[in-house]
């Protein structure tokens, strides 16, 4: 164990050029994915959170359930639909990182939009009456709620960040773990696992808690700021 | 405003859960200064204040509103976390007014609870008497016709207090019809001309502010009013 | 609330971009689907910046058990296949997925087990061996993911004359993963398992395994080359998927192949016939 621990420490110094090449390509693949989920899920957490509207229910226990949707489950399905016999076929996208772009955004906005549900539901328990006593119209009014809650938002999205970059099932499936092109830092970590080279999948596993870390700081610092001049 | 009532309630009935809340309340509140709300919790006061402002909407009767702008000042404080000009500009949002108008109308309502100089600052993060000096100020910069004040000075410090109930009595004055509701009875004899009192869900008495708190006809009234302090020592020192 | 409006737009702005804009600008490429045996062993590394080199023809690998490939193949995800279970290559070419098949190398098969040899099968011949971890209820591991590997391993079990169905017990571990988790478990475990020399040879967690067993003619096991046969899937990308296997085949493709080395040990064996 302690030798594994000290090669892993010395693999980390000899990490090459590939190695960047990989977390670059997850960062901006879970970015990416994360972005989408953020366009889509607020608004459509926003939306349940505020209207009452028939089937709401249904959407709300679908969205929570969804939250917690096995990734393979998710690349399995996109991939039948992006394989060349899938409905999806003609569009080329399977094995890009587009295709694994598309998987992770199909598991964040769930969660994104779950707990965006949640953050403005106590928002409008606070704020809802004020805001329609204002006569402000039902989009303005969902806009106030999310800018209100925007602090709690961007948990929200470092939440979904996190099920994004430390997935591996999805873009297994859908992106082929092709070296040079669809290979992340959790596939790479998998491959180096399976060919018993356990020193380097721990130092790519460091380098992956590393860049999770320092996303989650400058979100940290941005916020702490923002929180300071607006809490 | 010509019409002599602002707000005339029909026997308006709600109920909630299977619980009454209004049984056919009737009332009719007049079209100037300050008319007072009074009556023991769950009396209906605060629903009562909804229904006037149409956030909420009676099972049965008829509410009849004069014509013009609304503002509600609730019981907590509901401000959004963004700087207080955002805020007093939020509730000038909904009406038609020109960039330089609103800006000019929020930095004169901040200007008028002297708050001028924190116009940048997060409003959530004022004290609690500051926060309702802010809610007043949007209410006060909407410039409304018919103003609604769930207990505007509960928990607040007796400084505070002066600021909001002077801020009250100078848009009564200027033409504002405003409805209070209130368990502070010192508030509502320095404020109101006229008091209605509710108790379970009916206005059981309706009268000049004096004749009310003085000799209450009805049963209700006065178990009301005697339970209610500081009313005796008031009685007292005036 | 002009932040939130600002927010909103720049969201929609970097969403917008990410959409419009590929990742990665592309050259002209192949997907080909093989086995994790041929990925894992470090293979492709060697040769495809050659090949790469010489056409400009980026070739994706997606690694697969060979069941797993043709089928990928089938449903028309890749352009070639490059894979090692011959009955099954056969199938794929009288389905027609594939009008011909191409032999391109050979590796052999290891019998791996734990140095203290508990069934004795050292040295010995496979059929023998087989019987022998059947008789001893020694543990095996097996990949169980209808590989190539699990393939040669099923046939290995019938030709040693062992009803597996029959003797199957908690001695016989179906991991139904590729060739470095099944090694993987096999090092934790202390058990038997059949493995291609290749992943072998690039293994580094091997624990108490050393190979048992070797050279048996049975245990050749030779790799196969398909190109997707483009009047069942018009997208399969005929030109730079034939340039590719005749790359492999030629002269050049096939030293290429035979100079990768591990520790000096050759992993592959050209094979192509010569036209």
């Amino acid at each position: 164990m302690s030798q594994t621990l000290q090669e892993t420490l010395s693999r980390l110094w000899t990490l090459d050029r590939d190695v960047l090449a990989i977390a670059w390509l997850s960062l901006r693949v879970s970015l990416m994915a994360v972005g989408i989920g953020l366009l889509v899920g607020i608004p459509l957490g926003a939306l349940v959170a505020v209207a009452r509207f028939p089937g709401r229910g249904v959407i709300v226990g679908l969205l929570n359930t969804f939250m917690g949707l096995p990734p393979v489950i998710v690349g399995l399905i996109l991939y039948l639909a992006l394989s060349r016999s899938g409905p999806l076929g003609s569009l080329g996208l399977l094995f890009t990182p587009t295709a694994m772009v598309a998987a992770q955004a199909v598991l964040a906005t769930p969660l994104v939009a779950a707990l965006t549900r949640q953050v403005v539901a106590d928002a409008e328990t606070h704020l809802g009456e004020q805001l329609r006593s204002l006569r402000l119209p039902a989009l303005r009014r969902a806009g106030v709620l999310i800018y209100d809650g925007r602090f709690s938002l961007v948990t929200v999205a470092l939440a979904a960040f996190g099920r994004a970059i430390s997935e591996i099932g999805a873009v297994l499936v859908v992106g082929g773990n092709i070296d040079g092109h669809t290979r992340t830092m959790t596939t790479a970590i998998s491959l180096e696992t399976q060919k018993g080279d356990l020193s380097l999948a721990l130092a790519l596993g460091l380098v992956l808690m590393g860049l999770v870390l320092s996303v989650n700081a400058a979100v940290a610092v941005l916020r702490g700021h923002a929180v300071r001049a607006y809490g | 405003m010509s019409a002599p009532f602002a707000i005339q309630l029909d026997e308006v009935s709600l109920a909630r859960d299977g619980r009454t809340i209004l049984d056919r309340l009737t009332a009719a509140i007049p079209a100037r200064g300050v008319t007072a709300l009074v009556g023991p919790n769950g009396a209906g006061k605060s629903v009562t204040l909804r229904i006037v402002d149409g956030l909420l909407r009676p099972d049965s009767g008829s509410v009849r509103l004069a014509s013009g702008r609304r503002a509600f000042v609730f019981q907590r404080p509901a401000l959004v976390r963004a700087s207080a000009a955002a805020n007093l500009a939020l509730g000038l949002a909904a009406l038609k007014l020109s960039r330089r108008e609103r800006a000019e109308r929020v930095a004169a309502a901040l200007e008028r609870v002297g708050l001028s100089d924190r116009a940048n600052d997060a409003a959530t993060r004022f004290s609690g008497g500051e926060q309702q000096r802010l809610v007043l100020a949007r209410a006060w910069a909407m410039r409304p016709d018919l103003l609604l004040l769930d207990e505007p000075t509960a928990s607040l410090d007796p400084a505070a207090t002066e600021t909001i109930e002077s801020l009250i009595a100078e848009m009564a004055r200027a033409g504002t019809t405003v409805l209070l509701v209130s368990h502070n009875l010192g508030q509502v004899a320095r404020l109101a001309e006229e008091i209605v009192v509710l108790s379970a869900g009916r206005a059981v008495e309706r009268g000049p502010t004096r004749s009310v708190l003085f000799s209450p006809r009805t049963a209700e009234a006065r178990a009301y009013l005697t339970g209610e302090l500081p009313w005796t020592s008031f009685a007292a020192a005036s | 609330m002009d932040l939130l409006r600002r927010s909103f737009l720049t969201l929609s702005l970097l969403a917008a971009l990410g959409a419009a804009s590929p990742l990665r600008a592309e050259p002209a490429s192949i997907v080909v689907a093989s086995t994790t045996s041929t990925e894992q062993s470090g293979l492709f590394k060697h040769i495809l910046p050659l090949f790469q080199k010489k056409t400009g023809i980026e070739v994706k690998v997606v690694a697969l058990g060979t069941g797993q490939a043709l089928d990928a193949a089938r449903r028309g995800d890749a352009d070639v296949v490059l894979v090692h279970d011959r009955p099954a290559e056969d199938k794929f070419v009288t389905e027609g997925f594939a009008k011909a098949r191409q032999d391109v190398m050979y590796n052999d098969f290891v019998l791996i087990g734990p140095k203290d040899d508990p069934a004795g099968i050292r040295g010995g011949k496979v059929d023998e061996a087989f019987r022998k971890i059947a008789a001893a209820k020694a543990p095996f591991v097996s990949r169980g993911d209808r590989s190539g590997t699990h393939s040669a391993e099923l046939r290995s079990w019938k030709e040693a004359g062992v009803d597996l169905a029959a003797a199957k017990g908690e001695w016989y571990r179906d991991v139904g993963q590729g060739m470095g988790p099944a090694l993987n478990t096999a090092s934790s475990l202390g058990a038997y398992i059949l493995a291609d020399r290749g992943t072998w040879l690039s293994f580094k967690n091997r624990g108490e395994l050393t190979i048992l067993v070797e050279g048996d003619p049975r245990l050749f096991n030779p790799y196969g080359v398909m190109l997707v046969n483009p009047d069942k899937h018009p997208t399969v990308k005929v030109k730079e998927g034939q340039s590719f296997i005749d790359w492999l085949v030629s002269p050049e493709g096939q030293q290429a192949i035979a100079d990768y080395k591990i520790g000096g040990e050759q992993l592959f064996f050209p094979s192509a016939k010569k036209g």
